[in-house]
């Protein structure tokens, strides 16, 4: 074993907080969560030991055993078997097992241990262990083992202390012992063994885990409970973000005005200023307390162990469309973003279902979209009071729901074109509950809005920029009466769109703005932003695209727009990621083609019905 | 009798797991997860419609299992024949 670089792979049961041991080795930030498949890929770090030794930090999927159901689980069983393309086996395996878990999680370690290579035992979430009154003696299981043992608390600062002086140490070889070579139920009865001799316990389950799930799980009210939640989330989203969002476009035409001010009006800088980057940036910006009020409650349901549970109500109902209850989770994960969405099906053993979610996940609404159905909803549906709710919250909660059942029906459709019909699996591991940690929650809700920011300052600023010269050249011809974008190249392009979209009612305009908002939704909103301020005879700043739009468009173009944006794959990284996981370019057509197909006709049934009524 | 048989809030014993064809994963899963011939579960809860899935309690474990899957673990429920 070398001594300057050591690699050291985290492996064990799902949800036992590999992750969150990986971060406190590492000082990174992956994603923690309270639910089983949260990392489905292999993350490597480096970490300083004390005694100045790198050591390389692999952290590895879950997986229940070396016998891999499905891809993420077969990740870890080749990287720990040595068999991973490009990557000799770990030097040291960490395993890490939930203390408050042992039945289970001990068979996993035993498994381990067979492959004969070093190995140190790490009892995680030891403090909720003891909360639960277990006591564990932990030379003893070291002797039974043959392994060392250590204790860590994964979500507490200086909780992996044990660890790393361990691993820091000189790791003994593992002894070959006489079960090595054991089947399962000798394995299990090892286990037990094991336990009876070390691990005194008063009871097997929490109080507070019964009662909660009598509950949440109970045949009416867990549904009601579901139900309530879900339409919570999107009224808060609506009602809380308002005032923040008046203040930051305040803010931001404030700023607008006081930078273009030292500009001559009629300079190129001062319309690429003015038009370009404030109009179109200003117009995404906007929406970061919505986008972050979102994850505000997808970081909290996350952490609480309340997905799994809803996963569980609703597995009858996804199964019967051709989905599985394990859907839920990437599903709901699209709704902040379809590419950890479509990530996160690598913990669906099977892979016809996997497929099915991968491919209908664009329809889950990602907070991309929220910018584009929030100016529209905000433009044109009236703020008004419908018995306890807003209209514009009902409005933003039928938009989700369209993309919901849209995503039953296809995946419904798909299961009717599947030839094999063999059994599907479940099985599937509820978590026990666990408050939120108000740091971790914080923590996600910046990184959400670093990404966020980064995404306005990168590639919306880039497009914006692009966007702008292209409307704003060619110049118009002398004694033009148009505003220039009529003449410009982006005006030409808007109208030669116009021939396809205009049975579906969008303008020029709108045909402009989709085609950069090919690449992210939000872009669509900042390109309008620009379009409209470049079509303007005033300085038109940001916060005054809803009203432009309001005044230019008709309510059967905003409905015929709102429903084009529930399904168009306007996500050039979505189907980049369908690529990557499925490996299949023709999966990437179906994906493509039938959201576009679905967008076309939505829209056109939307916008001749709204125009006959109106 | 069959697990996906027994009354909510019943306390069993495993008996053994059964494949259901030859090789079966689902069943070679199941005992991976702990249904071993001896070990005491429990049926916590059954799912809102039709009552699929079963929640199911082993060690201070908790899992959802399909009918179909608990149907393949034959279990002896306590006070009962």
């Amino acid at each position: 074993m070398s001594t300057a670089t050591m690699r050291i792979a985290l492996v064990g049961n799902p949800n036992c907080g590999k992750t969150a041991l990986f971060n406190q080795l590492t000082g990174g930030r992956q994603k923690v969560a309270n639910y089983a498949g949260v990392t489905v890929e292999r993350k490597e770090g480096r970490f300083t030991a004390p005694s100045g030794r790198t050591l390389h930090i692999l952290d590895l999927p879950g997986a229940y055993s070396f016998d891999a159901t499905s891809p993420d689980e077969a990740i870890t069983r080749d990287v720990c078997q040595g068999r991973y393309p490009g990557e000799a086996a770990p030097d040291l395996i960490v395993c890490v097992a939930d203390a408050t878990n042992l039945r289970l999680h001990l068979r996993f370690v035993l498994e381990v241990r067979r492959l004969g290579r070093p190995v140190v035992l790490a009892l995680n979430m030891m403090d909720a262990a003891r909360r639960r009154g277990l006591v564990i003696d932990t030379a003893a299981l070291s002797r039974r083992l043959g392994v060392p043992v250590v204790e860590t608390i994964a979500v507490q600062r200086g909780g992996a202390k044990a660890l790393i002086e361990r691993i820091d140490a000189v790791v003994p070889q593992v002894q070959p012992s006489a079960i090595d070579s054991a089947n399962v139920e000798q394995l299990h009865a090892e286990v037990r063994a094991i336990l009876a001799d070390t691990v005194t316990t008063s009871r097997d389950t929490v109080a507070i885990d019964d009662a909660i799930d009598r509950w949440a799980l109970h045949p009416v009210f867990g549904l009601g409970i579901l139900a309530v939640l879900m339409f919570l989330i999107f009224q808060a989203v609506f009602s809380w973000a308002q005032p923040v969002m008046d203040a930051i476009e305040g803010g931001i035409a404030a700023l607008g005005a006081w930078v273009t001010g030292f500009l001559p009006q009629d300079s190129a800088l001062h319309s690429l200023l003015n038009d370009g980057v404030f109009a179109g940036l200003g117009a995404v910006l906007v929406f970061l307390p919505q986008i972050l009020i979102l994850f505000l409650f997808i970081l909290i349901l996350e952490e609480s162990g309340y997905l799994p549970r809803a996963a569980f109500l609703l597995d009858r109902m996804m199964f019967k469309v051709g989905l599985t209850g394990r859907a839920f989770i990437p599903l709901l994960s699209s709704f902040a973003c379809a590419i950890p969405g479509i990530m996160a099906t690598r913990s669906i053993n099977d892979p016809r279902d996997r497929l099915t979610t991968i491919l209908v996940a664009p329809l889950m609404t990602c907070s991309a979209r929220l910018p584009v159905y929030t100016l529209l909803i905000a433009a044109f549906i009236p703020n008004r009071a419908v018995g306890l709710f807003n209209l514009q919250g009902i409005v933003l909660f039928v938009l989700y729901f369209a993309g919901i059942f849209s995503a039953l029906g296809v995946a419904f459709v798909m299961k009717r074109f599947r030839k094999d019909r063999s059994e599907h699996a479940l099985i599937m591991e509820l978590p026990s509950y666990r408050l939120p940690n108000v740091r971790d929650v914080a923590l996600g809700l910046w990184e959400r809005a670093l990404i966020f920011l980064k995404r306005v300052g990168g590639i919306i600023t880039a497009l914006t920029v692009l966007l702008w010269f292209l409307s704003s050249f060619p110049g118009p011809p002398d004694g033009a009466t148009q505003p220039a974008i009529d003449y410009s190249l982006a005006g030409m392009l808007g109208r030669g769109l116009q021939y396809i979209f205009a049975p579906i009612g969008f303008n020029w305009q709108i045909c402009i703005a989709l085609v950069p908002g090919l690449a992210a939704r939000e872009v669509a909103v900042a390109a309008l932003g620009t379009v409209y301020a470049m079509s303007g005879s005033d300085d038109t700043v940001a916060s005054q695209l809803g009203p432009v739009i309001a005044h230019s468009w008709s309510l059967a173009t905003a409905l015929s727009l709102l429903a084009w944006y529930v399904f168009a794959p306007q996500c050039m990284s979505t189907l980049a990621v369908i690529r990557r996981e499925t490996n299949s370019w023709r999966n990437v057509a179906i994906a493509a083609g039938y959201l576009f197909g679905l967008a076309y006709l939505a829209s056109f049934a939307t916008y001749q019905i709204a125009r006959a009524l109106s | 009798m069959r697990l996906s048989d027994a009354p909510k809030g019943a306390q069993a014993v495993v008996q053994n797991v059964t494949d259901a064809h030859p090789a079966d994963p689902i069943a070679q899963r199941l005992r991976d997860l702990g249904f071993v011939a001896g070990e005491p579960v429990r049926l916590v809860a059954r799912g809102p419609l039709g009552g699929d899935p079963l929640l199911i309690q082993i060690g201070s474990t908790r899992f959802a299992l399909r009918k179909t899957e608990a149907a393949r673990v034959e279990v002896t429920v306590e006070g009962a024949a």
